[in-house]
């Protein structure tokens, strides 16, 4: 006999295991797209125009084409190379590589908001490259940074609900097994929507607090 | 590795990936539409006096803003039906991705709006512009010019999201290709040729969009 299963706290806490998922894929990512996205933002503002063209061409890439498309081809391309992904590893390559790409188109952006004059002081004082940009403008520009960059966390936590697609069982997915059985899928993307709401909204009010406040510091 | 390369498969099947493209740019103009007549009525609503109509207009961006477009399609496609509401995947797809764009358009014209002070409309009133010069000259060109870079981004972005309908079964270009790799097992070969057709829809929307600022909003250099 086919029995159904009611909506109880079983259910519930199978999410909430689908959401520790969600939030270990987020963090795995923006740990990864940190450094990644450091790399390709001073890639981008280098004098090389190798570099410079090539970090263009990554952003782009990345940019131009839908994160679903960037999933599966991490997923099937690496398995065609001999890889055996789990779900779990091509998510987390796939979604580190896209944070690094946006990280980085939202850091150059940062970093050329830093007044010029700053980097024309640092190389009269004869700082090099490294020390110019550790002491003088980084700072600067991670100071700008913050309100785009928690709002890109944001976007990269609920872009990980698209790793359920690939069969990795996130918060998006475990929805999906519970609305299968327990058939009632209005009340379980409904809770599934409130999780995620629960998680991104105060990240969202947290950078546009950080966007006024640094508004008012400036003017 | 031995594995050999076929992108014959693809490219013979060239008339249902077309099919799919074509489906995908009219879904992303049918959202887009709609999202901009939502993105109106609720940038309206939440200059109401009337405190329950801004609260639903805020509401409204904030949920959407804050929730993944996954989840929101499953709502409305696997939910709803329980309500006795149902709809095809195609239709759904529509709605979902009106009510998405919808929220972030919002957004962007109420900051469009914001950005058009009112010393400037009382300078056109006083230097004798008429009421509609004012809206046409003083409100609508700048604040579209203001808003112009963020909405047309905007409609590549929801062009890249349509993708994520595919989940639902509505047969655009990611449903396509996943049909074909489920009859041909070509799946990097099939999912590389579709991001190069995604990839040459947002060049080739960047560039129509940029060459319309200019034609539209450019100020004349003299």
């Amino acid at each position: 006999m086919l029995t159904v299963r009611d909506f109880g706290f079983n259910e519930f806490f199978f999410l909430l295991t689908g959401l520790w998922w969600t939030i270990g894929l987020s963090l795995v990512a923006f740990a990864g797209g940190v450094p990644g996205g450091l790399a390709i933002a001073l890639a981008r503002v280098a004098n090389g125009p190798l570099r410079r063209y090539f970090a263009k061409g990554v952003i782009e890439l990345f940019q131009g084409t839908p994160l679903l498309m960037q999933l599966f081809l991490v997923y099937f391309g690496l398995g065609l190379l001999g890889f055996e992904l789990s779900p779990w590893t091509a998510a987390a390559i796939a979604f580190t590589l896209h944070a690094s790409a946006f990280l980085g188109e939202i850091w150059r952006g940062c970093i050329e908001a830093v007044p010029k004059g700053q980097t024309e002081a640092a190389t009269a004082l004869a700082l090099s490259y490294w020390t110019r940009m550790r002491y003088v403008i980084l700072p600067q520009a991670f100071r700008i940074s913050l309100p785009a960059t928690v709002g890109f966390f944001v976007q990269l936590i609920k872009g990980t609900s698209l790793a359920a697609i690939i069969g990795f069982t996130e918060l998006a997915r475990a929805g999906q097994i519970i609305s299968n059985a327990t058939w009632q899928p209005l009340l379980v993307y409904t809770v599934v929507g409130a999780i995620y709401f629960a998680l991104c909204w105060p990240l969202s009010r947290y950078s546009k607090h950080l966007e006024s406040k640094y508004a008012l510091a400036d003017r | 590795m031995t594995y050999q390369f076929d992108f014959g498969v693809v490219l013979r099947n060239y008339p249902i990936l077309l099919e799919g493209t074509w489906l995908t740019i009219r879904l992303s103009i049918t959202a887009m539409v709609l999202g901009l007549l939502i993105a109106l009525a609720m940038v309206l609503a939440r200059r109401s006096r009337f405190w329950g109509v801004s609260a639903i207009s805020l509401a409204y961006v904030e949920i959407v803003r804050n929730t993944p477009f996954l989840v929101q399609i499953f709502l409305l496609y696997f939910g709803l039906p329980t309500l006795g509401i149902r709809m095809s995947p195609n239709t759904a797809a529509v709605i979902a991705l009106s009510i998405n764009v919808g929220a972030y358009a919002t957004e962007i014209i109420r900051g469009g709006v914001e950005s058009i002070s009112k010393g400037q409309i009382e300078a056109g009133l006083a230097i004798g512009l008429r009421p509609l010069q004012v809206f046409r000259y003083v409100i609508f060109k700048p604040a579209m010019r203001a808003i112009y870079p963020a909405l047309t981004s905007q409609f590549i972005l929801i062009m890249l999201t349509s993708s994520v309908v595919a989940s639902i079964s509505a047969n655009e270009l990611t449903y396509v290709a996943q049909s074909l790799e489920t009859m041909t097992f070509r799946s990097f070969e099939i999912y590389f040729v579709v991001t190069i057709v995604y990839l040459i829809l947002t060049f080739l929307l960047s560039r129509i969009f940029d060459f319309l600022y200019g034609y539209l909003f450019s100020y004349p250099t003299r």
